[in-house]
């Protein structure tokens, strides 16, 4: 039995395991969990993950949540190139430093555009503007430091080389990009990264990835988004609540 | 230049890799740095991390922040029990399953519960709601029964039958509640065993050691004002 990858490419950490996967040439079986219609929150689901959240990893009977892990398990079990979680100590401490400063800073930020401009509207309800404007400025400062202390002068965040580290840091800043803000505008040295990343992925693989995205998008300025289902309520109700 | 570590033993990770360096007699010298009264956000310690955040390591001109990192570099270049970041790829990778959950869902729990319930209204004179306090230790009681459902369940330790970075950095974590004087295993037998269990595996002196600050946290005396305005701004990004 081959790997199988549970994901919603409209997740940003979702879009990071699915271009290393298809990048790096490992054969996966894809299982589309529609976040909108709330199939992450069915029983089925949750026998995947109880935690009802994607992206999850299934290797024979082992399953295994949380993007970095699994990014970390397939380049790990599977021949990839050493550069993208290199084995050498400080590159490998480097990465995890990354990681961590990630999940606090990044993680939990970005998402915030999808979420104040479409779900929430869709839901009757309207972020406070006070709220948007805190999350620029935490985006604004966690760009600032993104670009100070891990990208500086270099080709790629670690290095001359991709690392997991990119492909995290890029999709998760391409969320606000998408539905309609531009966290690139006025920072040269990202928006170079950046292009150095969608050229390395190559603009095939780079739009296979991003279009469930961007057709969402274009559903919803079309006004013909399918309407939210009363079960994915509460949950969405407590994502929209954990906007500081 | 040998290894020095810069930690604060207030703070959860700094406990971790206070915790694992001793146990695994990695020598080290210990720079502390102490938050409450604003050391980390001195020029000089900008010199070892930028981010002005503990723990912080420096290895000859090598500096490393955030905690996981730290603690598995101290793992790989030191000669230390597998079980703490097993070989076996699968168990490696619970692993790290753990410590990436943490991160958004316990980590940030503890931490909020310990501000709200002490250092906020004890240490900086800020009063909080008691709806924003129950609200916290409801969220804290959720993450509690998934790290008991599952990452224990039935398990010795949360990975499989010994003793991994995971319970390390769980455990110091739940002793921030604890601090507080939340009853984090009350009625959580599991949990409870599961605690024990953790103690015994480091030993009740070092565990001790490492918790003195944080189990004496509620008689820290209120913070000056001139360091109370300096510390804020972090103070509430940090528990947002």
């Amino acid at each position: 039995m081959g790997l199988e990858l549970y994901l919603d490419l409209l997740s940003q950490p979702c879009r990071a395991v699915y271009l290393f996967a298809k990048k790096t040439g490992i054969p996966f079986q894809l299982h589309t969990v529609n976040l909108f219609k709330g199939q992450h929150l069915t029983e089925e689901f949750s026998q995947v993950n109880s935690l009802q959240k994607v992206p999850v990893l299934k290797d024979g009977d082992f399953f295994l949540s949380e993007s970095s892990a699994i990014l970390i398990y397939l380049s790990c079990r599977c021949q990839v190139g050493d550069h993208w979680y290199p084995p050498d100590l400080q590159s490998h401490a480097r990465i995890h430093e990354y990681l961590g400063w990630h999940a606090d800073n990044i993680r939990g930020t970005f998402g915030v555009t999808l979420w104040a401009r479409i779900i929430a509207p869709l839901m009757g309800l309207q972020i406070p503007e006070e709220e948007v404007e805190r999350n620029k400025t935490g985006m604004s400062q966690a760009l600032q430091q993104l670009e100070d202390k891990f990208l500086r002068d270099k080709a790629f965040l670690m290095g001359q080389e991709m690392t997991l580290a990119d492909l995290m840091s890029l999709e998760e800043l391409m969320q606000p990009v998408i539905f309609g803000y531009d966290v690139f505008e006025g920072r040269p040295r990202l928006a170079a990264w950046r292009e150095r990343v969608e050229a390395f992925l190559g603009a095939e693989l780079w739009q296979e990835t991003h279009a469930p995205a961007l057709n969402f998008l274009d559903q919803w300025t079309k006004n013909t988004l399918l309407m939210l289902r009363p079960e994915s309520y509460p949950s969405f109700l407590l994502r929209i609540a954990r906007i500081p | 230049m040998g290894l020095e570590l810069y930690l604060d033993l207030l703070s959860q990770p700094c406990r971790a890799i206070y915790i694992f360096a001793k146990k695994n007699g990695i020598p080290f010298q210990l720079r502390t740095v102490e938050l409450l009264k604003g050391q980390h956000l001195s020029d000089a310690f900008a010199q070892v991390n930028p981010l002005k955040k503990v723990p912080a390591l420096k290895d000859g001109d090598f500096t490393l922040s955030e905690s996981v990192a730290i603690l598995l570099y101290l793992f790989h270049k030191y000669k230390v029990p597998d079980y703490w970041y097993p070989q076996d790829l699968q168990a490696r990778a619970r692993v790290d399953e753990y410590l990436a959950w943490q991160h958004t869902a316990l980590r940030r729990n503890c931490l909020r519960a310990l501000w709200h319930k002490v250092m906020l209204p004890v240490v900086m004179g800020e009063q909080i709601s008691s709806e924003l306090l129950a609200a916290t230790l409801a969220e804290l009681d959720v993450t509690l029964q998934v790290l008991e459902d599952k990452f224990l369940q039935d398990k010795a330790f949360l990975v499989g039958p010994q003793i991994s970075l995971a319970d390390l950095v769980a455990i110091t974590e739940l002793m921030h509640p604890v601090g507080a004087g939340c009853q984090v295993f009350e009625g959580r037998p599991k949990l409870a065993a599961w605690y024990r269990r953790v103690e015994a595996a480091v030993g009740e002196d070092l565990f001790r050691e490492a918790h003195e600050v944080i189990l004496k946290v509620k008689d820290t005396p209120p913070a000056d004002p001139t360091v109370k305005q300096k510390l804020m701004p972090g103070v509430l990004a940090m528990i947002r």
